[in-house]
């Protein structure tokens, strides 16, 4: 047996990865979704680099409808640990006047991926560092930690370059840039896990307390403005609910739950009988949808 | 042991301390197409309740809308996310899946069984323990059974599972087993694999998956999960652990004028505070002060850590450098021997230059000479110049500076290596290291006193290289025999290499494949740059249709002593001029590899100089050339070099 356990040895991969961008690529950024997947990749990287502070900006994708919450625990976070935090929002989107619920494939479309690509370019970023691991989704499985993009953001599937043992290949000509996944080895459980062994902070939606929700067909969508329009049909109820996963509120259904501490979320995950993405109605839009708005630049 | 829903707090901790400490299994699946390996992955996947509701619903209905077993549950499409891989029924990519037993965690990485994407087999397999090789039972043991056993042996992977699939289809015949796993193990023995374990399975129909099945009561062994769950994986972490200590130098972390530390994962063995280190390959001593982890100072670190460290001493150690156990070094050389898997559909050529990446270090890299090729179906060594797509050879390799290393079979991270196009920037091979080659360590670079710079004082001139590129016809030597008639006339020292005249004597071996194109200016080059040593200014006539070796040249010789001169014309004009009347064999097809015809030319994309000789005569095009030369400061403007003062 191996004196390291098996989130002292996953823990050392990511680093390794952080590291190895940042030594190898001119302008890196991580971005930061806010989410417990963000959570731990920001710890990670505080690691990573200490006595030093993370030698990188970090980069939310806001669409104006993110959770109060997240906003306020981003600006939190992002303030404790003195870290650079950029925001960027696709205005021609808002001036358009797109909505989540009302655009469905458009919104995700302008709003995530299209703004997505708009932040990197307008910094010319060439290497950004996502959340995503292999355990979430069929396509992202088949994904290489350095996932190269072209000028255009697109990825190629069907020809990704060999990634041997930890040698990563960073290179890349002008324009060209790489999205690296630091947690791509790590599942749902490491990630909670490891969230209760290190302290990590997280947003405290992920935990379950009273909230005021409606539902939508077989969703919990919770009310956190006025702005979520409501039928004459509509009932707000209070329920205890907590997220598995966390985006734009009216797109995210919530999970009735009593479990208000992360061991008993973990109970939860353990016993669970539904994937995590089941709550994310972004990504119901067809089959091998995930893959369709990797390849135009989503992460 | 499962959780249950009143598990309180702190049977949770308990559940998950356990947890943490299983073992872990990498694995890989592997075997020809069609040998259900991606069944066989859904099937372990659906068997240890890795699959949840709303995605075996999905299943479902993808099973009767797009499967391949009739409206049965097809397990493949589980495992196969892309959707050309779903489209057409086959696995292109690897995909890594990840479940846990009561025993054991696993990372199984499913990879595609077309040679066409044995570079994405080899991705899955460098970072796996174990490896089950598929066989389909009707079919026996193939070419690419064998490809794939071969490349998990040369790989390192010491355990095989042989599993024997599709049994259903044979009615479960003990003679076919045993016929199958004969072939195997012969084969098998010659690439020195030795621990094998054969199980008849069916994953399509759940046979010898978790446990034993009814239906092969001849079959005594375990079933595979069962198998996967006991074999003794030889952790290599722990090997590690006891091997001396190395860790590449990742990246020097300088936040603040007190803090100069060094970050690094470790590769092998253990460091403690006080440890005295060297520096490779410079070589330098120091001792170890403090070892963080994150923000902690710990004592020692070991193996698959990620640390940062300070030295007592002040010394230079930069990315790249190894940091090394004081008595223990591993040895630091620059050339050689090595196997390399070709994974590029441009093929390998000897004598082209490429980056190399080992640990954390990118040097440039030469192969010559490629000593054999293997036969992966016969494991005969056959000769070869070039190593095509997914091919296997043993080269000799030249690297331009020294590393430290240790060959592959005892070290992943100091002996496995990458290969990466100058040009497209992909990674298009991947090596082992197995030993150093004695020439590079005997032979030492001779510092000598006279240098460039005094030579070049002396004769009043600035050396470098008038490196001439185009097609046959284009006018080069024309050109070339002009520029030099007006040097030599204003006095300076020259010398021009022309292509056809270095064929009648250094280069009379090579022929016009595009290898031997390759060692043609390979060779070409470098005796320029003894020629640019010597004071000269080199004019060089060459066709050199690959921008890759132009690029070779260019590296040999100092930032601005290199100008490219593209001698422009169309293939029209130079079909039309044919001063030596080999347009016209080529196209009669009595030349072969002729560049413009049968071989491709790659013009340059930013040459210093550029001459359209369907616009200018010979004369102008060399006036241009004199005029580049005075504005980059080559030659003085004045008449005549007596005098002149330059710097470099």
């Amino acid at each position: 047996m191996s004196r390291l356990d098996y989130l002292q040895r996953l823990e050392a991969e990511s680093i390794h990865i952080l590291r190895e961008v940042v030594a190898e690529c001119e302008k890196p950024v991580m971005l930061y979704s806010i989410g417990k997947d963000s959570s731990v990749m920001l710890h990670l990287a505080l690691k990573a680099f200490a006595p030093g502070k993370p030698p990188f900006p970090l980069l939310q994708i806001a669409t104006g409808w993110d959770f109060r919450e997240m906003l306020e625990f981003r600006d939190a976070t992002a303030q404790r640990h003195d870290l650079e935090l950029l925001v960027h929002t696709n205005e021609e989107g808002v001036r358009a006047g797109v909505k989540p619920w009302s655009h469905g494939a458009v919104y995700s479309d302008l709003m995530l991926t299209q703004a997505l690509r708009q932040g990197l370019d307008k910094h010319g970023f060439d290497a950004a560092f996502g959340g995503g691991r292999r355990d979430e989704e069929k396509s992202r499985a088949k994904e290489r930690v350095f996932s190269f993009r072209s000028a255009q953001h697109r990825w190629d599937p069907k020809n990704q370059r060999p990634e041997l043992w930890q040698l990563y290949n960073a290179r890349k000509n002008r324009g060209e840039s790489i999205r690296v996944f630091p947690l791509s080895n790590w599942t749902e459980l490491d990630v909670w896990q490891y969230i209760h062994v290190q302290k990590v902070p997280i947003v405290p939606l992920y935990l379950a307390k009273p909230r005021p929700v409606v539902r939508r067909g077989a969703q919990l969508i919770m009310i956190d403005d006025e702005r979520l329009p409501l039928g004459p049909e509509d009932r707000i109820e209070s329920l205890s609910v907590r997220f598995r996963t966390l985006g734009d509120y009216p797109l995210t259904g919530a999970t009735e739950s009593v479990a208000d501490t992360v061991p008993l979320v973990i109970r939860e995950m353990l016993l669970a009988k539904g994937s995590e993405r089941q709550g994310r109605m972004v990504d119901h839009d067809g089959a091998a949808s995930m893959e369709r708005k990797k390849q135009e630049g989503y992460f | 042991m499962a959780l249950s829903a009143t598990a309180s707090v702190g049977d949770i901790e308990e559940y998950l301390e356990r947890h943490a400490h299983k073992g872990l299994l990498r694995f890989i699946t592997c075997g020809s197409v069609d040998d259900g390996k991606s069944s066989l992955i859904g099937r372990l996947l659906h068997e240890s309740k890795m699959i949840f509701e709303d995605q075996l619903a999905t299943l479902e209905d993808e099973s009767k809308r797009i499967g391949t077993r009739g409206g049965e549950l097809d397990y493949a499409l589980v495992v196969d996310g892309l959707a050309a891989e779903r489209e057409q029924g086959i696995t292109i990519d690897v995909a890594y899946r990840f479940f846990s037993t009561d025993k054991r965690k696993f990372i199984v990485a499913d990879t595609p069984g077309h040679e066409q994407y044995t570079r994405n087999m080899v991705t899955g397999a460098s970072t796996a323990d174990l490896a089950v090789i598929l066989i389909d039972a009707r079919k026996g043991v193939l070419t690419q059974t064998r490809r794939h056993s071969y490349l998990v042996s040369l790989l390192g992977i010491r355990q095989i599972v042989l599993a024997v699939n599709k049994m259903d289809l044979v009615d479960y015949s003990e003679e076919t087993f045993l016929t199958i796993e004969r072939d195997y193990r012969e084969f098998a023995r010659r690439i020195n694999l030795e621990a094998i374990t054969c199980i008849p399975v069916s994953a399509v129909a759940g046979d010898n998956i978790v446990v034993r099945s009814e239906r092969t009561p001849w079959y005594r062994g375990p079933g595979l999960l069962e198998h996967l769950e006991t074999v003794p994986a030889g952790d290599p972490a722990v090997a590690d652990e006891a091997a001396p200590f190395r860790m590449p130098v990742q990246w020097v972390n300088r936040p603040n004028p007190e803090f100069r530390g060094f970050a690094g994962l470790i590769a092998s063995g253990t460091v403690r505070r006080g440890d005295a280190v060297r520096v490779l390959p410079s070589g330098r001593r120091s001792t170890v002060a403090r070892i963080l982890v994150g923000e902690a100072d710990v004592a020692e670190a070991l193996a698959a850590q990620s640390v940062t460290l300070t030295l007592t001493e002040e010394i230079d150690v930069s990315r790249g450098d190894v940091l090394c156990a004081a008595d223990a070094p591993p040895t630091v050389a620059n050339q050689f021997e090595a196997t390399i898997i070709w994974m590029h559909d441009e093929p390998l050529l000897q004598g082209r230059a490429y980056l190399l990446k080992i640990g954390t270090k990118t040097v440039t890299a030469t192969v010559a000479p490629i000593k054999y090729r293997v036969n992966v179906n016969t494991l005969e060594h056959l000769a070869a110049k070039k190593l095509d797509l997914n091919d296997i050879g043993v080269c000799g390799l030249e690297l331009s500076s020294a590393v430290a290393f240790e060959p592959y079979n005892q070290s992943r991270v100091l002996g496995g290596f990458i290969l990466i196009d100058r040009l497209t920037n992909n990674t298009v091979g991947a090596g082992l290291l197995h030993f150093a080659l004695r020439r590079s360590q005997n032979v030492h670079w001779q510092a000598l006193d006279v240098n460039k710079r005094a030579r070049a004082q002396l004769s009043h001139q600035k050396p470098c290289i008038l490196w001439f590129t185009g097609l046959s016809g284009a006018g080069k030597s024309t050109i070339a025999n002009l520029v030099e008639k007006r040097l030599h006339a204003d006095g300076r020292q020259t010398y021009l290499l022309d292509g056809d005249n270095v064929r009648h004597g250094l280069n009379k071996d090579l022929g016009f494949t595009d290898e031997d194109r390759v060692e043609n200016i390979r060779r070409v080059a470098e005796v320029a740059r003894l020629m640019v040593d010597a004071g000269l200014i080199v004019l060089v006539s060459f066709i050199s249709p690959f921008r890759s070796e132009r690029r070779m040249a260019r590296g040999l010789v100092d930032a601005g002593e290199f100008i490219e001169v593209f001698v422009d014309t169309s293939l029209a004009a130079a079909e039309a001029r044919d001063v030596k009347g080999l347009y016209k064999k080529a196209r009669r097809g009595e030349l072969k590899n002729f560049t413009g015809i049968d071989s491709p030319y790659e013009a340059p994309e930013t040459p210093e100089i550029h001459v359209d000789t369907t616009l200018l005569a010979p004369e102008a095009a060399a006036a241009q050339v004199i005029a580049h030369l005075r504005e980059a400061g080559i030659i003085d403007a004045f008449t005549g070099g007596a005098g002149l003062t330059w710097e470099i």
